[in-house]
């Protein structure tokens, strides 16, 4: 089982993939998402939003927004999103 | 006569220029159209997800937003219309006001005070021709509207609902409703002039409401569910502003195609009936001269007889 991941921005779909795990900052604090998670609606602060995947994954930057998971989908949408690639850990 | 003939030729050179003018503009219109209709696919996803998730916070919560509430009085209420900033689009600009004007007449009727926000230089000079008070308007990015405008406008058209119409409370007074005029893009051949009302929100669409049986509450919110909506509504309202600028654009283009089309085919048709004209003319020189040598000769013929 893995975690279906979407980022997107206010004029395109940033991102897509599959993921095992997803690390994001709400405006209260971090939240990590894992497969099976509560169906969430949170409120993002600036900053990054960590996705993990087996081979690597990615890191995107938004300026806030919100995130949302429901049935294994994480949705992290942001007026302004960029994902950067980032090595296999 | 042979002044008339160059008088033709003249016009036909300048239609010929024109023609090609037309071609041009058409041919750039038809290409922009494309990248119109992708920008508005690409804004999808976010203004799906954006609407989905409005419409959960307002299903499984019971969180009483001033954004999503009625007033219980209307007294002034913003209008939003979305024009061009350069004409050569035939009616295009000219139908969202007539639109305009028909839902401004419509709330007068009603008793309510409109206040006009414009997109679009040929808005602004239609309102300022006929000395009609503008709240704000803007303009230079009606060909390809970038999220940032349709923020802006977000921003100042919520600042202003926010804000209360009553005169006791002192202050700049606000509005109670907000309307989009603006052209939905149908088709390529079809663009419709249409009212929405932006303020206060209906959110129908999406998620389904819970079933009575179900206690536990579908969505976690994170932190509370008024801060989720605070969040959510102002963004969510940029992002029909956004989509509605973006199909605006389209059909901008398509009007501007289409109109481009006619004219140089006009522009044809005129090439034509000079070329027409222009040939009737040099006919008609060259049998009067034939006519005034014949006369001329027999003139000498008669006199050298006798």
């Amino acid at each position: 089982m893995s975690l279906k991941v979407q980022v997107v921005s206010a004029e395109r779909e940033v991102w897509t993939g599959e993921a095992t795990m997803v690390v994001a900052r709400t405006e209260e604090g971090e939240i990590g998402i894992l497969t099976g998670h509560v169906p969430t609606l949170a409120v993002l602060g600036a900053g990054e939003v960590r996705v993990e995947a087996p081979g690597g994954g990615v890191t995107a930057q938004v300026d806030g927004g919100f995130l949302s998971v429901e049935h294994d989908t994480v949705l992290v949408v942001a007026e302004r999103a960029t994902v950067g690639e980032r090595a296999s850990s | 006569m042979a002044g008339q003939q160059r008088v033709y030729k003249q016009r036909i050179g300048s239609t010929k220029s024109m023609q090609q003018i037309f071609r041009a503009m058409e041919l750039i219109a038809t290409s922009r159209i494309t990248k119109a209709r992708q920008a508005v696919a690409a804004s999808t996803p976010y203004s799906r997800a954006i609407t989905r998730a409005v419409s959960a916070v307002a299903t499984y919560s019971d969180a009483d937003h001033p954004l999503t509430t009625e007033r219980a009085e209307v007294r002034r209420s913003a209008v939003l219309v979305i024009t061009s900033d350069r004409g050569m689009a035939g009616a295009y600009s000219a139908s969202v006001l007539r639109e305009a004007e028909r839902l401004v007449v419509r709330l007068r009727e009603e008793g309510v005070e409109p206040v006009l926000y414009v997109v679009g230089r040929k808005g602004s000079a239609y309102y300022r021709f006929r000395r009609r008070d503008v709240a704000q308007e803007w303009a230079g990015f009606s060909e390809s509207p970038r999220f940032d405008d349709a923020r802006e406008i977000g921003e100042t058209l919520v600042e202003q609902f926010v804000r209360s119409s009553s005169p006791e409370d002192g202050g700049a007074p606000g509005v109670d409703e907000i309307h989009v005029v603006s052209t939905q893009f149908v088709s390529m051949v079809t663009q419709v002039p249409q009212v929405n009302r932006l303020l206060p929100l209906e959110v129908v669409e999406g998620v389904e409401p819970p079933s009575g049986d179900e206690l536990l509450p579908l969505y976690e919110f994170e932190p509370s569910p008024d801060r989720v909506l605070d969040a959510l509504l102002p963004r969510y309202i940029a992002s029909r502003i956004h989509n509605a600028l973006l199909q605006a654009a389209a059909s901008e283009h398509a009007a501007r195609q289409r109109a481009m089309k006619t004219a140089g085919d006009n522009a044809e048709d005129l090439v034509k009936m000079y070329t027409r004209l222009a040939n009737q003319a040099r006919q008609a020189a060259i049998t009067q001269e034939i006519t005034e040598i014949v006369g001329g000769a027999d003139a000498l013929a008669g006199a050298s007889r006798s």
